[in-house]
């Protein structure tokens, strides 16, 4: 690890302004960013810790009856205080081991926007809103391929606004080394249709797969979608699995999860 | 009653006490005064040349003391092989120069191309970062068959080829071997790899070198499984050291599997350094530079045939192995495919004749050598998997086929040189079919199914050679080392007793389970009993622990120095009581006289010893302590059965190991409860390289597995509760314990047992599968499943 800076404001307009520095990074629970550090892969001027920043911590239901998620709330939080949204509390609870789950952050995860994180499948199935200190994001607009989102340099996601579906589940397929979903899958059954997002499978990152969305829209069972499986192309290919098989788990996850979201 | 003391008695493990609270002493919780820190720029490429290396601006850096490269070695000898295989041919296999640091190529990601000391670690890396090495990469030979082929590229120039050794076993027996397989009724063929493992063990690897200028002596501290073996390697054939004027300290040693017992180039680079620049220097391996730098295991490809007559009896096995040595020969490595792989071919069985083919091949990927149970694994898995295919293909039980193919008689002579001196293998078998009910088999089956599960039993049978070994026959086999153990017993004036081995102990639990032995011989408490070990000052000259031999042989050592101790003691008893030496006789603790009421104390007497007021002086020195070397007459062959039940997750390709089920032979037993960790122990890492495990290399010789992120390491969800079971007992009749050691029977008997399961389920969802190779991940099966 090489030297850096460290502060830990208490307001997000300190943060901000933090951020502004050259090479200054947000540090939210550290779970990838300071492992990346240590090995020398990463080399910020300053980390700029978002956990002091009590507006930015815990869980609500909004006006609207979104769940709210502060940007720095653990996964740990979530899944005891996501209940009325067991999907997702489900998700949060199955990240990671206890100490990943303690430490680590919605905001860090998204912002970090790893292929194979849960996080993503979760918020772009709910098709939920991102919240920075300078503007909202839809789901749809926020994930950017691997690694890659909308927020700009020195922008902070501070809050994730999760319409709460009818049903939902997530189902995890782990990679057998790091425990990171190989192929995630959640859906999520709104009034008004069905979203189904993957993560693990695709080099393009998380992604909506609509053609089981338009089938589970018209009919939400396992039957709708019995046979159904994306394209491989654009799968990715590793040590741990094919693209084709990763294509066929996508299937295989998803009628599990429109099973088990009942 | 269970016994509470002595062998047979399963007290807590004493070091656990300073295991479990954070007070052990391992390498790196030592800190030598005014200690610097190394770090080694390990090459990033798998095969280049070194045009140059600039080291200016690393000089340059804060806290820089020293940068050493591969020209400041070049008088000093390079790592040495304890290990030289003859080919079919005759000919001494091909020995390649392995420097402390490379000099003009580097051979494999990892290979040390400079070593920076400096004040600090931080201040190390920094100064690496900044070394200008100038790398011309040249094509890299990963695959083994290619780095055979005719104009493959040399890994080692001034070698003749990418051919460690060809080596033939039995050579003399290969046409009859060959003949057989002509007259066969049936041959059943098998293809597998046995894939490349990293040990892991939790603690890295950790050398501190230090040297006293006053005395002129140097101090290694290190992560190692035989401090003896390291001082006399790194002293007599890298540094040049007398072994009176070097010193080798293993202390705490957290897990060694086999990769901590090799002389490693950071040990005498720390050493020669220390000495350099008069200042002891420290290197604290990262758990990154562990999977690029700790030997790896196993890795061999392998063809196997089994020829049988037409009542399904084994007539000939015949084999023909490729064995990755890596970049470099680790200091046992030509041993594992050879003489720890190849008498191993006759497993349980009595089949006549065998021929065993092993080409060891230079490749540029990390030297691979000895891994828990080292050879035999290979060869059990082979064996075991070719048996269970001929009876699938044979349309009969494999446990019927095993069992009509049995060895019954012992002793044994096997057509691969060694004598299996007692097992009973149908003993452990019988035990085996009730612990894993069988008869249920068929109900769980269904009920599996009626889950949308395929369900599998496999079952395997092994034999290994442990308690390495008569020093006479390893000797003739090309072994550079003797292999006895020895043991010194300090008998104190009050009573207790110290014993110094040269059995390392770092994890087996040598603490609680020796000091056993000692108390059943003397009748006292195991706790008047200490073990000292680890320290080449004050113990006598040992071989160290692994091929399960610590109990076998360094425990025999022990016993024998307690006999010497006892006929002593009895002599003195005898003086005491004013009786014949004959008389006396040691019980409970306390020396009588027989068919009298007189007795003596074990404490009078050992007081007597260094109070020697009324002491036979003319007959015998005062003082109780006596020293013994043991070195054993054969290897000892535990023997088991073991059966595993996997579910398989059609639609994914997941496999659950829902039974295990392992009836080990190890002879007699001094601690059943550390002999059931043991097991446990190597039954995970077995189902670790059946399952997960697997140190993946690409063409260009990256490893692709370099961390956890890809390296699957079985955690404690992946196993079950384990079934264990050592009460069949055929005793080793040539060690004064009649034991046979149990360190590796796990990890040996494990994996054909897992992937004979795996297969048996694939085949009852109707998949025509005949074999797919470890790791059988979800990935892999699901591909098996759907072509």
């Amino acid at each position: 690890m090489y030297n850096f800076d460290f502060e830990k404001p208490s307001t997000i307009a300190d943060a901000v302004s933090a951020l502004g520095s050259e090479d200054a990074q947000a540090l939210g629970g550290g779970q990838t960013l300071l492992p990346t550090m240590k090995q020398r892969l990463a080399s910020p001027s300053k980390l700029v810790s978002l956990n002091g920043i009590a507006e930015m911590q815990g869980i609500c239901t909004g006006d609207d009856g979104a769940l709210c998620i502060g940007g720095a709330t653990t996964h740990a939080a979530v899944a005891a205080g996501a209940g009325v949204y067991p999907g997702l509390a489900g998700l949060a609870a199955g990240i990671g081991d206890p100490a990943v789950r303690a430490r680590g952050t919605i905001g860090g995860s998204l912002a970090n926007n790893d292929p194979s994180a849960c996080y993503p499948a979760g918020a772009l199935a709910s098709g939920a809103t991102f919240v920075t200190n300078a503007r909202e994001i839809a789901a749809d607009d926020y994930f950017q391929g691997m690694f890659t989102t909308a927020l700009d340099e020195g922008e902070i996601l501070t809050e994730v606004r999760f319409p709460v579906p009818e049903a939902s589940n997530y189902q995890k397929f782990e990679q057998p080394a790091s425990r990171f979903a190989l192929v995630g899958v959640f859906v999520a059954k709104y009034a008004d249709g069905v979203r189904v997002a993957v993560t693990g499978a695709s080099e393009e990152g998380v992604f909506r797969w609509t053609e089981a969305e338009t089938a589970l829209s018209g009919n939400f069972s396992a039957d709708a979608i019995a046979d159904m499986a994306p394209g491989a192309d654009g799968m990715i290919s590793d040590l741990h699995g094919t693209a084709a098989y990763r294509a066929h788990l996508v299937g295989v996850l998803t009628r599990r999860a429109v099973t088990a979201a009942g | 009653m269970p016994k509470d003391n002595g062998i047979g008695a399963s007290p807590k493990r004493r070091e656990d006490v300073r295991f479990l609270s954070g007070t052990g002493n391992y390498t790196d919780d030592i800190q030598v005064n005014g200690q610097a820190y190394v770090h080694f720029l390990r090459s990033d490429l798998a095969h280049a040349k070194i045009n140059g290396i600039n080291l200016d601006a690393a000089l340059a850096m804060p806290g820089v003391i020293k940068i050493f490269t591969g020209t400041d070695f070049e008088g000093v000898g390079g790592i040495p092989c304890g290990w030289q295989v003859t080919d079919r041919h005759g000919e001494p296999m091909q020995e390649p120069a392995h420097p402390v640091l490379a000099q003009g190529k580097v051979r494999y990601v990892g290979d040390q191309i400079a070593a920076v000391v400096a004040e600090t670690l931080e201040q190390a890396r920094d100064a690496a970062e900044a070394i200008d090495v100038d790398l011309e990469e040249l094509p890299a030979v990963v695959d083994m068959k290619a780095a055979l082929a005719d104009g493959a590229t040399k890994v080692h120039d001034d070698l003749t080829s990418n051919l460690c050794y060809d080596w033939g076993f039995v050579e003399e027996n290969k046409p009859a071997v060959d003949a057989a397989f002509e007259a066969a009724a049936h041959v059943t063929t098998l293809e597998l790899r046995n894939n490349r493992l990293v040990a892991n063990p939790m603690e890295p690897r950790v050398a501190i070198g230090d040297f006293n200028r006053a005395t002129g002596d140097s101090t290694l501290y290190t992560t190692s499984q035989n401090p003896h073996v390291i001082r006399l390697l790194m002293g007599a054939f890298v540094l040049g050291i007398p072994e009176h004027k070097l010193r080798v300290v293993a202390p705490d040693v957290g897990g060694g599997f086999g990769t901590k017992i090799f002389h490693y180039a950071e040990e005498a680079f720390c050493t020669f350094a220390a000495k350099a620049l008069n200042r002891a220097v420290k290197w604290t391996s990262t758990r990154s530079e562990a999977f690029i730098s700790d030997a790896h295991g196993r890795d061999h490809v392998t063809k196997i045939e089994l020829a049988l007559d037409a009542e399904n009896n084994f007539t000939a096995v015949r084999t023909d192995t490729h064995a990755n040595m890596g970049a470099y020969l680790s200091t046992f490595a030509p041993s594992v495919p050879t003489w720890l792989h190849g008498t191993l071919m006759a497993g349980n069985y009595k089949t006549p004749l065998i021929y065993v083919n092993v080409k060891a091949v230079f490749t540029n990927t990390v030297p691979v050598d000895a891994y828990r149970g080292a050879g035999r694994p290979e060869a059990t898995f082979q064996l075991e998997r070719v048996v269970d295919k001929a009876a699938r293909e044979l349309g009969v039980d494999p446990i019927a086929l095993r069992r009509q193919n049995f060895i019954t008689e012992f002793p044994y002579a096997t057509p691969v040189a060694v004598e299996y001196d007692t097992g009973d293998y149908h003993g452990t078998m019988d035990v085996l079919e009730k612990m894993a009910d069988l008869s249920g088999f068929e109900a769980r089956r269904k009920a599996s199914e009626a889950k949308g599960k395929l369900r599998g039993f496999g079952v395997n049978c092994y034999i290994e050679a442990c308690g390495i070994a008569p020093s006479n026959l390893v000797g003739q086999l090309g072994a550079r080392a003797g292999l006895y153990e020895s043991a010194t017993v300090r008998v104190n004036a009050t009573g207790g007793l110290v014993v110094m081995t040269g059995s390392h102990s770092h994890g087996q639990g040598h603490e609680t389970s020796f000091p056993q032995v000692i108390a059943e011989m003397i009748g006292i408490d195991e706790s008047m009993v200490e073990i000292v070990h680890g320290d080449t000052a004050n113990t006598p000259m040992g071989m160290g622990t692994y091929g399960s031999r610590s109990i076998a042989v360094g425990g025999s050592a022990m016993v024998r120095a307690t006999e010497k101790i006892i006929a002593k003691a009895k002599k003195i008893a005898a003086h005491l009581m004013e009786a014949a030496d004959a008389d006396i006789e040691l019980k409970d603790g306390a020396f009588s006289v027989a068919g009298t009421d007189k007795s003596v104390a074990w404490g009078d007497v050992t007081l007597a010893a260094y109070v020697p007021h009324n002491y036979p002086l003319e007959d015998i020195e005062p003082g109780l302590e006596e020293t013994a070397f043991y070195d054993p007459a054969n290897f000892t062959y535990p023997s088991g059965a073991y059966a595993c039940e996997v579910e398989v997750d059609p639609d994914t390709g997941k496999v659950t190991i829902e039974a295990f089920n392992a009836a080990d032979d190890f002879g007699n037993i001094i601690n059943p409860m550390i002999v059931d960790g043991q097991v446990h122990g190597g039954i995970g890492q077995g189902i670790g390289q059946a399952l997960l495990e697997n140190a993946a290399y690409d063409e260009n010789g990256q490893l692709l597995s370099a961390s956890y992120m890809d390296y699957a390491m079985p955690r404690a969800s992946d196993v079950p509760f384990y079934g264990v079971d050592h009460s069949s007992q055929t005793p080793c009749t040539h060690n004064p314990l009649g034991v046979k050691g149990c360190g590796e029977a796990g990890a040996i008997g494990s994996p054909p047992a897992v992937i004979n399961a795996v297969v048996d389920a694939l085949r009852s969802g109707g998949h025509d599968i005949h074999h797919i190779d470890m790791p059988v991940s979800p990935s892999r099966v699901w591909q098996a499943m759907n072509g």
